[in-house]
């Protein structure tokens, strides 16, 4: 039963999970069973909270327990890390999903766990308390699984069945930094997991095909994390990385992780003030540039650039290196070149294009229906009375793109990427063994 | 000028449609009870609500409007804002006055009352979905679940369908204190709408929508502390960011959140 002593375990263990960024529930719609606690909706998650950092809390996400075999420099659970350690009970966890779900703090649960003994060992404790959710408690709401690199296909095929989506961590983009970081993994022992929890969607999907009954498996598919600023990894073998696990069926979301200093007596890592928050943000912009607006990687970074740029988002940076592309006419463009005007997003794309049927639309409709136009009107021609052979009066090939980005960084904008780039200049590393002795 | 005015009722809004193509006449505006009535209005008609001609307009709207779009109305109608009357009045008569054969005019943002609307059904539901991120249930003694809202909006009826899927298993009740209406849910059958006859004989405090500790279940106390332990705990430090929990969980929200207590 729960006692004052689960309160301490679960802020260990929570503080342990809570560099794991992924937090959606969404991705698999199912509607509530008689006899069962529970539904998942999909399109936007729920998010119940937001915690004091701003980000939301949306599954209760904990570790089964934070001991772990490995030493991985970058996470918080290495073995050589002197932190608390603890373990919560199967019941534990159990009873406390199920409590939080049942007051309507939480959409489901986000269960991991540091290696304990061995892969199989561990990943059999976490298939057996997403078993016993699923059939002792009927808890039909959202669970999110990690799997365990190394693990059998046997416990990885019965624990899909269970959850909702599985998620592997690439953490380290490249092999060679991975290797320096965690000597003990390779990128082969990431990416078996993830083909095998991909077989298991696919068969499933051909199965599903023939007999109409047939469970699912993992309907939300996969999702994976990289850490950002621990390595000398650039934006865009991070990018090249996404860009491939996207092309996989069953991945849904690559998430960032700004690397937060939580090892500062290894000398492989940097030692950060701040977690590098700004490129963060760029990367999830460049992220969805990928995902929803027809961007291919080498049009966000190439050889010229191969990262994203701290002062201004990925979409106006690519605009202010193809200023040929523009002005883009806002009555008669395609809803692809839309999307590609800087400030301009799926939504207002997607009200100009339904809109444009009925009347021209000039600058002042756009601003009434609420497309922001600080960045925007530098791209775009409307329809503006008599002004055919002006427009624009200050478009982006009159000012040319030298003159037209100081105009579009503010101040703040301006401070914040220089005191990151500060932060990464002095992120140097040497090899270990020549820093080794100080 | 021309002016209707109306008992601040959708049958009345709808009835007022009527009339006005009853009457062949187009007026400029749709006042609610009660609102002084403009300088300039030399005909002022108190539209009498009749249900029978609100249906009609409201299956006329069905016939030509797609689903998603009469339930837009009807939604919008729920933000229960004084500004909406006179654009939804209007967006009804221009779906009635468009010419055959053209269609999709509720995509015309360009037209002011047709996005005003829109823009309010919007709000409506961003706060439906707030409540379904906020609500926040403590069990009770007797197994019952409490939730205490008070919404800008009369959203409840917009949610119930998403508690009662999702929690069909344990009786609830979800209370909104500013409206004073709530929808129980026994555990079986369907939710149903109840008020409380004496509002101060409750168990539970309206102001902040916490049971009383003599109806309290007994581990409740100590599952809202182990929550508030997870919501401290869960956040790094590193990367503490107020304005942007400011920006998704607004102040008018918290005081019914069990992890702020």
């Amino acid at each position: 039963m729960l006692t004052e002593r689960t309160l301490e375990k679960l802020r260990i263990l929570a503080e342990s999970a809570k560099y794991d960024v992924s937090c959606s529930s969404s991705g698999t719609v199912r509607g509530g069973k008689k006899g069962m606690v529970g539904n998942t909706v999909g399109g936007v998650g729920i998010c119940h909270s937001f915690a004091d950092d701003g980000r939301c809390i949306s599954l209760l996400k904990v570790m089964l327990t934070n001991h772990c075999m490995f030493d991985c420099a970058y996470c918080v659970n290495r073995r050589s890390n002197d932190i608390n350690r603890a373990t919560l009970s199967v019941s534990e966890i159990e009873t406390i999903t199920m409590e939080f779900y049942r007051r309507n703090y939480i959409e489901g649960l986000f269960l991991s766990s540091g290696v304990v003994r061995n892969p199989d060992y561990t990943m059999e404790r976490l298939t057996a308390i997403v078993r016993d959710l699923r059939l002792i408690h009927r808890f039909n709401g959202y669970i999110h699984l990690k799997a365990i690199p190394g693990a059998s296909q046997e416990l990885l095929n019965e624990a899909g069945r269970y959850a909702d989506r599985m998620s592997v961590n690439i953490e380290i983009p490249k092999e060679e930094s991975l290797k320096m970081l965690a000597p003990e993994k390779d990128h082969r022992s990431v990416f078996q997991p993830m083909n095998l929890i991909q077989q298991g969607v696919l068969e499933n999907k051909e199965d599903r095909k023939h007999y109409r009954h047939v469970p699912r498996f993992v309907p939300a598919g996969q999702s994976t994390q990289m850490i950002v600023g621990a390595t000398k990894d650039s934006d865009r073998d991070i990018l090249n990385m996404s860009s491939m696990l996207y092309g996989q069926p069953s991945m849904r979301r690559v998430y960032y992780s700004g690397y937060v200093s939580v090892n500062t007596f290894d000398s492989r890592l940097p030692v950060l003030k701040q977690p590098p928050l700004v490129r963060e943000n760029r990367l999830y912009q460049a992220d969805w540039l990928l995902r929803f607006y027809h961007f291919k990687v080498d049009e966000i970074v190439d050889d010229l650039h191969p990262n994203l740029d701290l002062e201004i988002d990925p979409k106006l940076a690519w605009a202010l290196r193809h200023p040929e592309a523009f002005p883009v006419d806002i009555n008669t463009a395609d809803y692809e070149m839309l999307l590609r005007v800087p400030g301009l997003g799926a939504k207002s794309a997607w009200l100009i294009v339904n809109s444009r049927r009925f009347n021209r639309l000039t600058t002042f409709d756009l601003k009434k229906m609420g497309v922001v136009m600080k960045k925007a009107k530098y791209f775009i021609t409307c329809h503006e009375l008599g002004a055919s052979n002006l427009q624009p009066l200050l478009g982006i090939n009159e000012l040319t793109p030298e003159r037209l980005r100081p105009l579009l960084v503010s101040k703040a904008e301006q401070k914040l990427a220089a005191k990151e780039a500060q932060l990464s200049l002095e992120f140097d590393p040497l090899p270990a063994p020549l820093k080794g002795g100080e | 000028m021309t002016c209707y005015s109306f008992d601040n009722t959708l049958d009345g809004l709808l009835t007022a449609v009527f009339e006005a193509f009853a009457l062949h006449e187009q007026p400029e505006m749709l006042l609610s009870e009660g609102d002084p009535v403009p300088l300039f209005c030399d005909r002022l008609y108190a539209v009498p609500t009749d249900t029978e001609k609100a249906g009609r307009v409201w299956k006329g709207l069905e016939k030509r409007l797609p689903k998603n779009v009469v339930k837009m109305l009807a939604v919008s109608f729920l933000s229960e804002m004084h500004e909406l009357n006179n654009p939804l009045f209007q967006y009804i008569c221009k779906v009635f006055r468009q010419p055959e054969g053209i269609e999709g005019i509720e995509r015309n943002f360009a037209d002011p009352d047709i996005l005003a609307v829109t823009n309010i059904a919007r709000k409506v539901n961003h706060e439906q979905h707030r409540m379904k991120q906020f609500i926040r249930f403590q069990k009770a003694k007797d197994g019952t679940y409490l939730a205490v809202i008070s919404p800008d909006h009369n959203v409840l009826p917009l949610v119930i369908d998403h508690f009662a899927d999702r929690f069909n298993d344990q009786p609830w009740l979800i209370y909104d204190a500013k409206r004073h209406y709530g929808f129980y849910y026994d555990g079986t059958g369907e939710p149903v709408r109840i008020t409380f006859a004496d509002e101060s004989s409750v168990t539970f405090n309206l102001a902040n929508g916490r049971l009383n500790d003599e109806v309290l279940s007994d581990d409740d106390q100590l599952l809202q502390d182990l929550w508030r332990t997870y919501f401290k705990a869960i956040c790094i430090r590193e990367r503490l960011n107020p304005r942007k929990q400011l920006q998704d969980m607004p102040r008018r929200y918290r005081k019914y959140l069990t992890e702020l207590y």
